[in-house]
């Protein structure tokens, strides 16, 4: 087989004679570091959302023209709905594979997010944010919000109680905005709501438009990686000017792909063991109904919490009115939003440090005042994440909704600079023990496949026979390995 | 040595029990699907086949080729390829004042040349914005001109109540403590129509001056629609009268205007105006005289 390979291998060069640039690519050193995956589960569960995404167009119907039920689910037999979740059941009941697929589609979304938000605050705790990757830090930022927009676009399609009641609410915050607010709505949705024409946008926004504006901003994001190299901790042979880890080809990418596959799996588990957004629990959406605990998929509950939390201080002046929703609904998510993508700015303003290139990392506990605010500005939106659940916990707990939403606010209040104070003393105190990082021994495995131990500068042979003094490969200066 | 290779031996042979583990889990899977197919035992299969793969994969990676640390010299960006000009210089360049460039125009390179013709440049540059506003415009046909109608109902003077099942409702038949959601008669399901009717005992209702006759016998009828977010405010708690918007958790006091007394909306439900008509129906006096659900600017 390996034959086979090698002559198309051949047979490519002999007509691209792309060998060059490849041969730099498989050579190319990514860092290793388990931190640095977390953008790795993110890029793989958005492929994964592709491939099971493009599997479900093909069964569901994005139309609000009314339909009688008549499918295998017989609880809603006979039931008047709309085509989107009348295709929706269909293709969970009827369509072999079709449940497998949905809930994974939905379980790579939730995991999609969470990758990217667990990947963003590693990049700002070790502050891989700073110069020159401010640009690839906005691109990150986009991507969020985009990821964001499409997970909520995407949970509304099916049209369900609990989608149209988180539809009904976005129309509201759209129409909360000053001077333009009615228009913004009405063009979004095409009309008041509930207009007819708002699952087929969606679906558009959903399938086309949001994915191709992700697509394209991950490869910009990826390309950044690519051109500026990866930054790394600090540690034995590590400087400013070099990368040191393992090469592209074959160790990395066989790696990589491993992942992709184990992310893939654990999607599959659940995807076929956890019940996720069972709409037919919810029943189709009617304008005048709503169910009592009304969740939104997790990352849109510090917006849901936010819209609970905030006092109904609405300014009617001069004719006119901003809403209550428009200081959680609007305001909010903007400065939110504004202060994450202007972050590196404002840092590297404070901080007076982005005359030279970074690319050495910094452990948190190095930055206490970076680590600090953004441990405290984490506890924000978790309380705000918590609060959206208010009526589940009052039950749960057996408290009464008024106590807790005052609780909730005096939380959101006091928690984060507390957190932020006693984070900020930690580090400093962390900061100040001796480091037992820079004489922990190295491992290293020489070419014939012995194991070497040493205490940071001293270690046996590289892979390519080129002796260094610290027992690493240099890519570039040695002879090259073998690409074919 | 020796223990090295047999080492690698043991990987080895673990990398192709999962390799069949997945092949066989990978038939399983296919054999699930061809007799009807069953979610779980899918997940299942399909979670165990990728795996093991990836598992195969990421040991074949990680124990059995040669593991670095490999070093890699950084460059700058803009002084990565000494033979390529940063392109910022390239794009200054072609901006530049053409005086500064050699005369004749023949030999200046591409970008150059564009910038020697300044006044073509801001041309250009007009006529690509005008382009681009003109582009603007199709975006308007994606709604209508929201005008009066979010001040507007379906609420008409002697437009009969009926409930979502399109029965009449008539004064009197609901009981004290109850509540029933309405519709104006041939609108049923309208979003921004639905109506809560409420019975109350006449002498609890806290009447607003100018809505003394608004509620017949203590049937009085507000907005279902919640002034926060606009949510179906769905709950009405009788012992206290009070309705709760499960959104949120606005509390809306049923006795007293339906006016908001806890959680984050601040206007009270807006009142219908119903009276009883000649074959003792319950009919609405008009629409509501006021915007119904969430604020927006032109809201007075
Ligand atoms: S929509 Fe009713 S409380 Fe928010």
């Amino acid at each position: 087989m390996t034959r086979t390979i090698k002559r198309a291998n051949r047979w490519f060069d002999d007509r691209l004679g792309a060998s060059g640039f490849v041969r730099t690519a498989l050579n190319k050193v990514f860092p290793d570091h388990w931190s640095f995956m977390l953008g790795e589960i993110a890029l793989y569960s958005f492929l994964l959302l592709v491939l099971t995404g493009i599997y479900l167009t093909f069964f569901f119907q994005p139309s609000l023209k009314e339909v009688v039920y008549d499918g295998a689910y017989a609880p809603l037999k006979g039931v008047e709905m709309s085509q989107a979740y009348e295709s929706t059941l269909r293709l969970s009941y009827e369509v072999r594979a079709g449940m497998v697929m949905r809930q994974m589609h939905h379980w790579a979304a939730i995991i999609f997010l969470a990758a990217i938000v667990v990947h963003v605050g590693r990049v700002f705790f070790t502050g891989a944010f700073r110069r020159p990757r401010e640009l690839n830090w906005i691109v990150g930022c986009s991507l969020l919000v985009l990821a964001m927009a499409n997970g909520f676009a995407g949970y509304s399609l099916p049209d369900d109680q609990l989608s149209g009641t988180g539809l009904r609410i976005a129309y509201s915050i759209a129409l909360s905005i000053p001077l333009g607010g009615t228009w913004v709505a009405y063009l979004l949705f095409g009309g008041e709501f509930p207009a007819e024409s708002i699952i087929s946008r969606l679906f558009v926004i959903h399938v086309l438009l949001l994915p191709l504006a992700i697509l394209g901003l991950l490869g910009v994001h990826m390309a950044i990686v690519w051109r500026q190299k990866h930054t790394q901790f600090r540690g034995p042979g590590k400087t400013e000017d070099n990368v040191v880890g393992s090469r592209l080809w074959p160790s990395y990418a066989l790696k990589s792909v491993g992942f992709f596959f184990l992310v893939s799996a654990v999607t599959a588990l659940l995807g076929g063991l956890a019940q996720v957004n069972p709409i037919w629990l919810y029943g189709p959406f009617r304008a005048a109904d709503v169910s009592a605990a009304s969740q939104p998929d997790w990352y849109v509950g510090w917006l849901d919490g936010a819209l609970r939390l905030f006092p109904g201080w609405e300014i009617r002046a001069f004719g006119h009115t901003i809403p209550a929703v428009f200081f959680p609904g609007v305001l909010l998510p903007t400065v939110s939003f504004g202060l994450l993508f202007g972050w590196p700015f404002i840092e590297a303003r404070f901080t007076k440090e982005d005359v030279r290139d970074h690319h050495l990392l910094d452990r948190p506990r190095e930055r206490p005042l970076r680590t600090g605010i953004g441990t405290g500005v984490i506890t924000f939106y978790v309380v705000l994440f918590f609060a959206a659940a208010t009526d589940v916990l009052a039950t749960v707990f057996d408290v009464s909704v008024t106590g807790l939403l005052v609780a909730f606010r005096v939380a959101l209040l006091c928690l984060p600079p507390v957190v932020a104070f006693v984070t900020y003393r930690l580090c400093k105190e962390a900061a100040a023990l001796p480091d037992e990082e820079d004489a922990a021994p190295v491992v290293v495995r020489t070419a014939s496949g012995a194991y070497v131990t040493g205490h940071g500068h001293q270690a046996g042979n590289g892979g390519d026979g080129t002796p260094r003094a610290d027992g690493l490969d240099e890519i570039g200066s040695g002879p090259r390995p073998d690409a074919h | 040595m020796s223990d090295t290779s047999r080492d690698e031996r043991r990987t080895e042979r673990a990398i192709a029990v999962a390799l069949v583990l997945s092949a066989i889990t990978a038939l399983g899977l296919a054999v699930t699907y061809a007799t009807g197919g069953q979610v779980q035992l899918e997940g299942f299969l399909l979670g165990l086949s990728l795996g093991t793969m990836g598992w195969a994969l990421c040991a074949w990676g990680k124990h059995l080729l040669p593991p670095g640390p490999f070093v890699q010299q950084r460059q700058h960006p803009a002084e990565a390829d000494p033979e390529q000009e940063p392109v910022s210089r390239l794009v200054d360049e072609a901006t530049g004042e053409a005086s500064t460039l050699p005369g004749g125009g023949t030999d200046t390179e591409g970008l150059d040349a564009v910038g020697r013709r300044p006044f073509l440049v801001k041309l250009l540059v007009g006529a690509a914005g005008a382009l681009g506003v003109a582009a603007l415009f199709p975006i308007r046909s994606l709604g209508p001109d929201p005008g009066r109608t979010l001040f507007r109902t379906s609420w008409r003077k002697g437009a009969r109540l009926v409930t979502e099942e399109g029965r009449l409702v008539r004064a009197g038949e609901l009981e004290v403590g109850s509540v029933l959601t309405v519709f104006p008669e041939g609108h049923i399901g309208e979003a921004d129509a639905q109506t809560l009717l409420i019975r109350a005992t006449e002498d609890d209702l806290r009447t607003r001056p100018g809505r003394e006759d608004w509620a017949p016998r203590g049937q009085v009828a507000y907005s279902k629609v919640c002034t926060h977010a606009g949510c179906p405010v769905g709950l009405y708690q009788v012992e206290s009268r009070r309705l709760l918007c499960p959104c949120h958790q606005s509390l809306f006091d049923v006795i007293d205007g339906a006016r908001p007394v806890f959680g984050p909306a601040s206007r009270s439900l807006p009142q219908l105006a119903l009276d009883v008509d000649d074959d003792g129906y319950l009919i609405a006096r008009g629409d509501y005289d006021e915007a119904i659900g969430p604020g927006f600017w032109e809201r007075p």
